[in-house]
């Protein structure tokens, strides 16, 4: 069997089998006359030399055509083979007429090589040199390197994100605790069984504050309420900023709410007045709920923050700039005293 | 460590991460500590895709050399050998085992090791490999440098490969000309021993 080109080129088969390892010669017939090294080492379960193309290949695209004279003449140049059996290998594959009506009918495992190598032990000598296959399994296997380096690059990334958001106790614009921090003291001070006064305090217009001079000015006036709480408060309390306009004071060791009270007085009177913030002037006022340990029979955080919240709210509903103390909800439950509010 | 900019001389993480993972997996993870827990200007842990200072590679072979009481020379080839041969390393083995089927045909290959390193990174870039065939299975490799003594890691690699193929084969650095290494290599049997086994269809998970 022989390739010619025109008249001056000749391919015996051992020039064929080592410049195309995947190669099958047809007779006109469809037989399966020559199967390169590399087919059959692949097909060496159920050798294909004898056979009928047809049976044991499915013609995927071009589609309906039963001859070997059909494939010649399809325009088509790409074929797409389905090798049959008990593991089904699909080619790509090229053809091209020989003497007598026989074709050869170039394989390539294209893409699918890596499958086909998971079952058949092929090595680089099973592949022309001039055939990019090997480079591409290299690059696969380097890319999955790669991409595993950046992968648990990535996750050390990520968690050392955790532990340090983990381990951020502060706020950053103003300096002040974060929720974290006043949480974990709350913690702290409940497992303890350590008495503890609950100021919560909210900005009140603040938000037109942003609306009307920007963000740089409430951030700004931020700064200035935290300083305002900072010097307010005794140096042994907790002060947090928990939400946007939202802080918290802990007054560990004070059981009641007189202290608290005092407090809060002091804050609003000091928050009395404009800010000079960039852009103009700020005016800001809060609204302040509070509580304490000796409220309850067992104090829980949870309870004692939406019992604060509860005072907050009721502080803004009686007009703002003002302060109330929270009652627990329960048998537990006292009366506040006229003009506790 | 900031990340290396366009122009600017940048080591590659790898290169750094080779000599911290060589140090731990040969002396453990207290050698790597010590070493690097005296140093200020060395990061305590190299990540492999990012890029250092230059200097940073220079230093960090100078402390391990101190350290393990070995020469930068010979401590640069056990690194090139423990990134063959090391079990837990099995990546560098198998890529350069895709040059060839035999050991003469992975020495004709390292000219290629360049080029084949910057398809998978980019960033990567090794100084040109020329292997010269003397005859008589006599071969000459000339390396620039990536740093000082970057040859005795490819006389490492080189020789972890002979073993990897079962040549039996010996090394002579025959030193510096100009700004290149000279390694002159000697096949005396390319199948002395069975090599190791090497399937092209690798486990990918």
């Amino acid at each position: 069997m022989s390739v010619r080109d025109g008249s001056q080129t000749t391919l015996g088969r051992a020039a064929l089998d080592r410049v195309l390892p995947l190669h099958l010669v047809l007779s006109a017939a469809g037989e399966i006359l020559q199967v390169g090294p590399t087919l059959a080492k692949v097909t060496a379960d159920a050798p294909l030399f004898g056979q009928a193309f047809f049976d044991r290949f499915e013609l995927r695209r071009p589609t309906g055509l039963g001859s070997v004279a059909k494939i010649l003449a399809s325009p088509a140049r790409t074929l797409r083979l389905r090798l049959n059996g008990p593991s089904p290998i699909v080619f790509t594959g090229l053809a091209a007429p020989l003497d007598d009506g026989c074709a050869l009918v170039v394989l390539s495992f294209g893409i699918g090589v890596v499958d086909v190598l998971q079952k058949h032990d092929l090595t680089s000598t099973d592949f022309a040199p001039t055939d990019l296959t090997i480079e591409m399994l290299y690059l696969r296997e380097a890319q999955t390197a790669a991409l595993e380096e950046w992968r648990k690059l990535s996750e050390r990334l990520a968690g050392a994100r955790d532990a340090a958001e983990e381990r951020a106790f502060t706020d950053t614009l103003t300096g002040l605790g974060n929720r974290r921090a006043v949480d974990a003291l709350a913690s702290k001070l409940v497992a303890a069984g350590e008495p503890f006064a609950l100021v919560l305090i909210d900005l009140d217009y603040f938000k037109e504050v942003n609306d009307s001079l920007g963000h740089v000015a409430g951030d700004a006036v931020l700064k200035v309420v935290a300083e305002v709480l900072r010097e307010e408060t005794r140096r042994t309390d907790m002060v947090g900023r928990v939400g946007g306009d939202e802080f918290v004071v802990l007054m560990a060791g004070v059981a009641e709410t007189g202290l608290a009270r005092d407090i809060s007085g002091r804050i609003l009177a000091r928050l009395d007045r404009d800010i000079s913030v960039p852009g103009g002037l700020a005016r800001v006022s809060a609204s302040i709920g509070i509580t304490a340990t000796s409220h309850y029979c067992q104090p829980d955080f949870t309870t004692m923050m939406q019992d604060a919240d509860q005072a907050l709210y009721r502080s803004k509903d009686g007009g703002r700039g003002q302060y109330s103390v929270g009652r627990p909800a329960g048998p537990v439950a006292r009366t506040a005293a006229p003009g506790e509010r | 460590m900031a990340p290396g900019r366009e122009g600017y001389a940048a080591m590659h993480g790898l290169v750094n991460k080779a000599i911290q993972s060589f140090v731990c997996d040969t002396y453990g993870d207290d050698a790597w500590a010590s070493i690097v827990g005296d140093a200020p200007d060395v990061p305590h842990r190299f990540e492999a895709m990012l890029s250092y200072d230059d200097p940073i590679t220079d230093r960090v072979i100078d402390l391990v050399s101190r350290h393990l009481d070995k020469s930068r020379d010979t401590l640069l080839e056990d690194v090139g050998i423990y990134l063959v041969s090391h079990p837990d390393v099995p990546g560098p083995r198998r890529l350069l085992r895709f040059a060839g089927a035999t050991f003469e045909e992975f020495l004709h290959s390292l000219e290629y090791l360049p080029d084949r390193v910057r398809l998978a990174l980019p960033e990567l870039e090794l100084p040109p490999i020329r292997v010269r065939d003397a005859g008589r299975r006599r071969f000459t490799l000339e390396t620039g440098e990536l740093f000082e003594g970057y040859a005795h890691v490819l006389v490492g690699l080189v020789r972890a490969m002979s073993d990897e193929y079962g040549a039996l084969t010996t090394f002579e650095y025959s030193g510096r000309s100009d700004d290149a290494s000279l390694v002159k290599v000697a096949v005396h049997a390319k199948r002395f021993r069975a090599g190791r086994d090497f399937r092209l269809g690798m486990a990918v998970t």
